[in-house]
């Protein structure tokens, strides 16, 4: 029961303590006790009302100012374009120009291929990433694995290396001349070329993993410790091995992280910029300023200077992510509905 | 992996063991290989960086980097690092206080529309930050704070996932009679939220601010749009803007490499320490 809502439930009578001590300050007028508390009570829901307003107020600012504005004012500046006047003088003029940097995006080879490299990306990365999350979790969970605080620490901890610091000491441990690795790699007799244009992908990939893997596998962890034990106890007793276990009642169980893991991994995939930057800087000439549609937007707007078609390039990259958010939920939810 | 364990036999069970604990033990050497890798190449000059034997002791030369470290372009690296500490440090305080007032109104009142104005809040924690930079840039240049540290900080005191956490941590941690007794001893209600609210939930309110630290600290899109005066730059950028000149100028390594280091070592020593806590937001998220 909600507490605004206690006092108008009690009844007619004045039998909450609160209601006596009220009336007990109240003045001595010619109304009775009963009335006197009604009109406390009326005045506690006014409080309750008020006090959620004030808790509610700075969240909700703060939120509109930086999402709900910046979302309009996206919206609205993919429907401008920046128009020279004359020969050039006297400064650029927006002027209204209705889809035509959507056209003019979606027309971009550049954007278009950028969509196809993420659209690889996420094939290549999302599974693994929850698969293999999964997989550790799993492992850690079940009744054969040891020292299990110090295996959640110890894949958690890449989560407090900032994403930027991830890509930089990845790209040295890529770098031919920097790195022991691709040093042994060339001992050992094996040539690979992170940088090449079949060897991007693959390093963008494990960098990303590298990051994001632990924290994942603890959500999922934390999931599966939090399954009531008798449960497992009772299919174990029912001759259930490990295996069975795992994918025929645990996996089921854990639904809800797998969807919010799997949502997160999306949206998150989608975002894609800084390790091909850091790619892009340590000299990968696979990728280019505009690899993915993000880079695509962040060129456009501060190399070319062209807001509008930033604007609509990032529009189009979030419709996208809310698109296959809600293909995620559905799939999701109808696997449930079946199991 | 692991065989049935009701196959009768020590055997396959001592292998099963084996193959779980091996397994676990390769991806930890995944995870902690990059990181001892920093740790060796910190103590490297620009020589014994590039010959690729990061991990021999050769060449051992951490002071000097620290000091290169302290003293290059008038310490501007320890700039950074306040700078960092201050929109970190602030920013997650003040977002950690504004979710959980959020989730404890969510929590602890009924009010009309509660639900939808919850699914607005559900629905921003979708939303692909880096598409909003753009035009926060261009907001923020209207009202002349672009290269500010407003700039920095205004959009991080917002978390909609740190409302949803607190929601679940107001839930679990306050209970609703905690509250009555304070309303009957004659208490405001935002009064009872600060001395008893606020008080009960503190567990969920360090967690909040713990992922939102870690997300200010690691964050990098948001500086790169914003700044452009290096002194009010956070360390995420300033190492990149080193790296950038690593090229044509490789003793910048190792002071990218130091700098890393560093740059990491507060996360780390703060998750190791507030176990707890972080692990009590990951199920908190994970349940629901």
């Amino acid at each position: 029961m909600r507490p605004g809502t206690t006092a108008a439930d009690t009844g007619p009578h004045p039998d909450t303590a609160a209601a006596r001590t009220a009336a007990a300050h109240t003045e001595g007028a010619p109304v009775t006790a009963a009335r006197k508390a009604s009109r406390t009570r009326r005045a506690r829901g006014r409080a309750t009302g008020a006090a959620a307003g004030v808790l509610l107020t700075p969240f909700f600012v703060l939120f509109t100012a930086v999402t709900v504005v910046p979302i309009g004012y996206a919206l609205w500046l993919s429907l401008f374009t920046e128009k020279q006047s004359g020969l050039g003088f006297g400064g650029a003029t927006s002027v209204f120009s209705g889809l035509d940097n959507y056209t003019a995006a979606l027309g971009d080879r550049a954007f278009r291929e950028g969509f196809w490299v993420l659209a690889g990306y996420c094939v290549v990365y999302i599974p693994l990433m929850v698969a293999g999350a999964l997989a550790l979790a799993l492992l850690l969970d079940s009744t054969l694995a040891r020292a299990r605080r110090f295996f959640q620490l110890a894949l958690f901890l890449p989560h407090a290396v900032p994403g930027i610091i991830a890509a930089l000491v990845w790209v040295y441990l890529y770098t031919p001349g920097l790195s022991p690795v691709v040093k042994a790699m060339n001992s050992g007799g094996i040539g690979f070329d992170f940088f090449s244009s079949g060897g991007t992908l693959p390093s963008v990939v494990n960098i990303a993993l590298w990051e994001w893997l632990g924290y994942n596998m603890v959500i999922f962890y934390a999931a599966l410790q939090a399954i009531d034990r008798s449960v497992l106890e009772a299919a174990t007793m029912d001759g259930a091995g490990e295996w069975r276990t795992a994918f025929g009642i645990k996996l089921p169980l854990i639904r809800a992280s797998l969807v919010m893991v799997s949502l997160f991994t999306v949206i998150g995939s989608l975002q894609l910029f800084t390790e091909p930057l850091i790619l892009n800087q340590g000299g990968s000439s696979t990728v280019t300023s505009t690899w993915t549609p993000n880079m695509y937007a962040y060129t456009a707007a501060f190399s070319r200077n062209d807001y509008g078609l930033a604007a609509a390039s990032a529009v189009l990259l979030a419709l996208a992510a809310a698109l296959l958010s809600f293909v995620v939920t559905r799939l999701t939810n109808r696997k449930g509905a079946k199991a | 992996m692991t065989s049935p364990a009701a196959i009768p036999g020590q055997r396959s069970r001592w292998l099963s063991r084996t193959a779980v604990n091996g397994t676990l033990l390769l991806s930890v050497l995944y995870t902690l290989f990059p990181l001892v890798w920093l740790v060796t190449a910190a103590t490297k000059d620009t020589g014994g960086l590039l010959s690729g034997e990061a991990f021999s002791f050769k060449g051992f030369d951490l002071g000097h980097n620290l000091s290169q470290l302290a003293s290059y372009n008038d310490g501007v690296y320890f700039r950074w690092y306040l700078n960092s500490l201050l929109y970190a440090g602030g920013g997650a305080a003040v977002c950690a206080l504004v979710s959980v007032a959020a989730g404890y109104a969510f929590d602890k009142y009924a009010f009309r529309g509660k639900e939808k104005l919850f699914g607005v809040v559900l629905l921003g924690v979708l939303v692909p930050t880096t598409a909003l930079a753009l035009p926060m840039y261009l907001l923020a240049s209207k009202v002349g704070l672009v290269n500010t540290y407003w700039s920095v900080l205004i959009p991080v005191l917002v978390n909609p996932f740190g409302v949803y956490l607190s929601r679940v941590f107001s839930a679990s941690y306050i209970p609703d009679e905690a509250l009555e007794a304070a309303r009957i001893d004659g208490a405001g209600e935002l009064r009872t939220f600060w001395s008893i609210g606020l008080r009960m939930v503190m567990p969920g309110f360090v967690t909040v601010f713990l992922f939102q630290f870690t997300a200010i600290w690691n964050n990098f899109f948001l500086p790169l749009v914003m700044l452009s005066d290096q002194k009010l730059f956070p360390l995420s950028l300033g190492l990149y803007a080193w790296n950038s000149n690593t090229h044509a100028e490789p003793s910048y390594y190792p002071l990218v490499v130091t700098g890393s280091l560093l740059a990491v070592i507060p996360l780390i020593v703060a998750f190791v320490s507030l176990q707890r806590h972080w692990r009590a937001g990951l199920a908190a998220g994970s349940v629901k």
